[in-house]
């Protein structure tokens, strides 16, 4: 800490982003603003609307309200199911990860393989895989007779995506997992043994207590992303059948690109935001305040 | 009753192919009885927590063989040694209160309710726990935390030894105090077999029965306190126990006398001409020589410090320095010449290293 | 250099981590913090160096505030407890990297480094990386890092704790020696008494986050003002008991009371707390004189050439050094006499009204 060099310079490395940051997000950000409060009659000449597009947007009764509700329930669900899924999933893996010899980095590369992956590729990958005339995973649920059909049932469509998700974000929490149980002390399970407690009774009261903090850490990640899911689900089943895996972001980009309905999009582009901000920053308050009164 | 026999225990790593092995832990034979509080005592790398690791399992010697009482365990796990351990820095149960914590190892033994909280309050009794017992444990500070590892490693009283590798490092002083005799009552009051692993001295004399000083993988000596401290087997032990360790001074030695480039020390035995070409030297503890304003043996002060309790001085001597305690009415300074007294009985004879014991007549 | 600390605090919210501190360190001058975990010591050294700024009070090097200078700018180097090194860097280039951020001429570094490795016995290991290292060789390299750089303030904290016994005994020795050459202000906290008083030079006794007593390390031991620092200046523990004196009598721990001036001789009545050492503990059987008080002997510490016997006297434990080899069997009656003239007398309020007359030194051994 004392011997930390300064040296005023370092501040030319930083403008550079500063200012990307300012064009990639704030610029943007202010014109989707601008764009809330405003509405069009075409031509590019725009009037002032004050919040009435925030109005119809939180109200469940208009048509843009029921639509808005039901993709965020729909968005709701995805990210409890799949962290419902990718949490225990991604623990077990770290658990049986190796703890020494070549075969640690095998199998973590294994891991991470999927997270190298592009989004869009991953979207491509399953939509073929679960095509029902040449996809392996659609041809031959249907050949061992378990109707399975993406594009059509509504379950299909859900049960491929949640699906994906989980083989392509498992191994994230697995990696960060097994990053957690790596730095518990070797003494705590050379105690654990002495005293002769169980296997369950390893994890139950030394591996995921000591896991605490780095799965608090995997939650929001892994809640942020799939809260904003949009690539994927894109390319699998472009928000349907129907409504079905419409999600918000699908929405956001049907009512802002295929109705060029700019208002509207602006108002839930903004209150998608504020959403994830609020859940985010309420989940980490009660995580962090948990750990505090544990600790008293 | 339970003993534990280490039979010719050793430990080597394969070195290369064609070389000699790498001892870690040289051989060793001894017999620790039920009851009795040792110390394994040397610096870091002398093999003190390899010896400990044998006995509690992590590492199988590659020689000899482990005995309790009369059951080899020398291969057998830990789990099912049926020993208990605590570390150097606290392992606790964050879950668990801190009564939870210490009734664990019973629980998992399947011990039968009432008498697991017995035994718990029992020993929140004698390690002062009991106003904590309902605590999470993990918000404790370090000390108490360190007291609900002895805690959990004492709670059972099965177990053929207790094993402690070094679990005062992160205690306070003033703590240490309490905890290492808090440690020695709980000895007295459970008669249980007690093996504790230091480098810190003092830690080792006041809380053993006997003490086992190590150096790069050998024992060099096993005895008492008082042993170690009037009667070093090796130079070794003689400057590893005591502060200041023992003043050496190389020497030539005739009879009863030995002499320090001119400067004469009685022995206070007769000893045999040391063989040619040995390394002879006599030591002497700082604690059983004197430094007075005259009289004795003229030296010259290099230095004082004062310790509160005692004064010691450094002084020059036959081309080397030593260290003594200076007496209560002595006014000296660096400079000074001083009177050295040494009390008799007090001088050793030291012959490549080994104590040599004289004839006394 | 000077550096002065005046009326210095710390609030974090509404605990006062480092109340109103005024300490001043001369240049050349060693300067020992004594006191217990969490009494404030590393936080005073943060504070010292500027890594921390006061809540109040101000830092003064030379008399001018520094409390606007950034600590890149002060000349300050420190040692931590755990051994901090450069984990990829060369012990070499460890001890160098100071000099090399100052951007010295390399001769400079090299004659710098080769100084300061040689008194640090480091000359061995300079291609090596710190994880090859021992601990003791380690916190060598950090040492000579902080000495290479020729800070005016030198701030060691701990720095042997984490060694082993005998090295710490060593590198004690030649700490001192080391930074007196430089003409730095070196403050060096511990937590033990005797380090303490083997380092000498002056000891300012830190409790709960208050400087309790300032003065040169000998006189603090001897006479310390208040019962806070003669307990943190006491290993181990003093022994103490409360007693009210009141016309001719003084009460007793155990109850009872006893002719008030052979304890507290010409004191005006009042509470007062007793303290002493355990060397002034002295251990019989039980005799029933009037100043031994008696109890149970609850366990015997050996250590080498003297004992340590804890005796249970009822209203709590107290400690007897005894010299030589004593096996006091736990339970066995015993009594503990203590001198007049050698216990510390507190009032009330824990300061000091009388302490034992300054005797040079015992002839008993400290292990």
């Amino acid at each position: 800490m004392m011997d930390k060099p300064w040296n005023n310079r370092a501040w030319l490395f930083v403008v550079p982003v500063l200012i990307i940051v300012l064009f990639s997000s704030l610029v943007p950000m202010m014109t989707v603003v601008n764009y809330s409060v405003q509405d069009t009659m075409g031509q590019n000449n725009f009037f002032w609307n004050g919040v009435a597009w925030f109005q119809g947007l939180l109200d469940p009764t208009t048509d843009i309200g029921g639509r808005f509700a039901s993709a965020l329930v729909r968005n709701l669900i995805f990210s409890i199911v799949i962290l419902c899924l990718e949490l225990p999933l991604g623990i077990a893996v770290a658990l049986c990860i190796p703890k020494q010899g070549w075969k640690v980095g095998a199998t973590l590369v294994l891991i991470a393989l999927p997270l190298l992956i592009p989004w869009t590729v991953v979207g491509t990958i399953w939509q073929i895989f679960a095509r029902q005339d040449i996809g392996l995973l659609g041809a031959a649920l249907n050949a061992i007779g378990i109707h399975y059909n993406d594009t059509q049932d509504p379950t299909s469509a859900w049960a491929t995506i949640v699906i994906m998700d989980v083989w392509h974000w498992t191994g994230m929490i697995a990696l960060l997992s097994y990053a957690g149980l790596k730095a518990i002390p070797d003494a705590f399970y050379q105690a654990a043994r002495i005293d002769g407690a169980s296997r369950w009774s390893v994890f139950r009261n030394i591996e995921l207590p000591k896991l605490q903090k780095v799965l608090v850490i995997a939650v929001l990640l892994r809640f942020m992303e799939s809260f904003m899911i949009y690539t994927e689900p894109s390319v699998v089943t472009g928000g349907g059948p129907g409504e079905a895996t419409s999600f918000l972001s699908l929405d956001l980009v049907k009512i802002a690109l295929g109705q060029v309905d700019l208002g509207n999009a602006a108002a839930m582009s903004i209150v998608y935001y504020l959403i994830t901000l609020t859940i985010c920053y309420v989940f980490f308050t009660i995580m962090t305040q948990l750990d505090q009164r544990k600790g008293v | 009753m339970a003993s534990i026999t280490l039979d010719h225990i050793a430990h080597a790593y394969p070195g290369a192919p064609g070389a000699a092995p790498h001892y870690a832990l040289k051989p060793i034979n001894h017999v620790w009885q039920q009851g009795r509080a040792y110390a394994l005592l040397g610096p870091s790398g002398c093999g003190k927590t390899t010896l400990l690791n044998i006995i509690s399992g992590l590492v199988i010697p590659s020689e000899g063989r482990l005995l309790f009482d009369a059951t080899d365990v020398t291969r057998l796990s830990t789990e099912k040694r049926n020993i208990a351990q605590v570390f150097q820095f606290p392992v606790i149960y964050d879950t668990m209160t801190v009564a939870e914590n210490l009734a664990f190892p019973l629980k998992n033994r399947g011990v039968e309710k009432n008498a697991i909280k017995r035994r718990v309050d029992e020993i929140a009794d004698l390690l002062d726990l009991r106003p904590v017992l309902g605590r999470r444990a993990r918000g404790l500070t370090a000390d108490a935390k360190q007291k609900i590892s002895l805690g959990r490693g004492l709670v059972r009283s099965d177990v053929s030894a207790v094993l402690f590798d070094e679990p005062l490092t992160v205690i306070d002083p003033a703590l240490k105090w309490e905890l290492r005799s808090k440690l020695k009552a709980v000895h007295q009051a459970l008669d249980l077999l007690m093996i504790y692993v230091t480098h810190d001295q003092v830690e080792a004399l006041t809380f053993a029965d006997e003490v086992v000083v190590m150096k790069d993988g050998a024992v060099l000596q096993i005895g008492t306190p008082a042993e170690l401290f009037e009667r070093p087997a090796h130079s070794f032990v003689g400057y590893f126990i005591g502060s200041p360790g023992m003043n050496f001074l190389p020497a030539t030695v005739a009879g009863r006398e030995a002499r320090v480039q001119g400067t004469v020390f009685d022995l206070g035995a007769s000893y045999a001409a040391p063989a040619n070409g040995a390394k002879v030297e006599i030591g002497f503890r700082p604690d059983y020589a004197m430094l007075h304003a005259n009289g004795g043996i003229a030296v010259q002060m290099l230095k004082v410090e004062d310790l509160g309790r005692r004064r010691l001085g450094r002084f020059a001597i036959g081309g080397g320095e030593a260290i003594a305690t200076l007496a209560a009415d002595a006014d000296l300074q660096p400079g000074d010449t001083a009177g050295l007294t040494i009390e008799p009985g007090h001088v050793h004879l030291f012959v490549d290293d080994l104590r040599v014991e004289g004839a006394r007549a | 250099m000077s550096l002065e600390l005046r009326n210095v605090s710390l609030k974090q919210g509404q605990d006062s981590i480092i109340d109103d501190v005024s300490l001043l360190f001369e240049r050349g001058t060693m300067n020992v913090l004594l006191g217990p975990t969490l009494a404030g010591k590393t936080t005073l050294m943060r504070l010292m160096a500027g890594l921390d700024k006061p809540t109040s009070g101000d830092v003064l090097v030379d008399g001018v505030s520094v409390l606007q200078v950034p600590v890149r700018r002060r000349s300050v180097a420190m040692v931590y407890q755990q051994f901090v090194n450069y984990p990829s860097l060369t012990v070499y280039e460890n001890i160098a990297s100071p000099l090399r951020v100052a951007g010295l001429p390399k001769a400079e570094i090299e004659k710098r480094v080769a100084d300061a490795s040689r008194v640090l016995r480091l000359d061995p290991f300079l291609k090596r990386l710190p994880a090859q290292l021992s601990g003791g060789q380690q916190q060598r390299t950090a040492i000579a890092r902080a000495l290479v750089k020729h800070a005016e303030l030198v701030l060691l904290d701990e720095p042997l704790a984490n060694l082993d016994y005998k090295l710490r005994e060593e590198l004690r020795e030649e700490l001192p020696k080391l930074f007196a050459a430089t003409g730095t202000i070196l403050v060096y906290a511990t937590t033990e008494p005797t380090e303490a008083l083997l380092l000498g030079g002056t000891t300012a006794t830190l409790w709960q986050g208050r400087v309790t007593q300032v003065g040169p390390t000998p006189s603090v031991y001897r006479s310390p003002a208040n019962i806070d620092a003669a307990r943190v200046f006491s290993d181990p523990p003093l022994n103490e008991f409360t007693t009210t004196l009141s016309g001719p009598r003084a009460t007793l721990p155990r109850g009872g009371d006893i002719d008030a001036q052979s304890l507290l001789p010409n004191l005006p009545d009042g509470i007062y707390r007793i303290g002493f050492r355990v060397e002034d503990a002295k251990l019989g059987t039980v005799s029933g004189a009037p100043l031994a008080f008696p109890g149970q002997v609850a366990v015997t510490e050996i250590s080498g050439s003297e004992s340590f016997v804890h005796l249970d006297i009822g209203s709590g434990t107290w400690v007897s050094l005894v010299l030589g080899v004593h096996d006091w069997k736990p339970g066995a009656p015993a009594e503990i006499r203590i001198d007049p003239a050698r216990i510390f007398v507190f009032d009330e309020g824990g300061r000091l009204v009388r302490a034992p007359e300054a005797r040079i030194a015992r002839t008993s051994a400290l292990v």
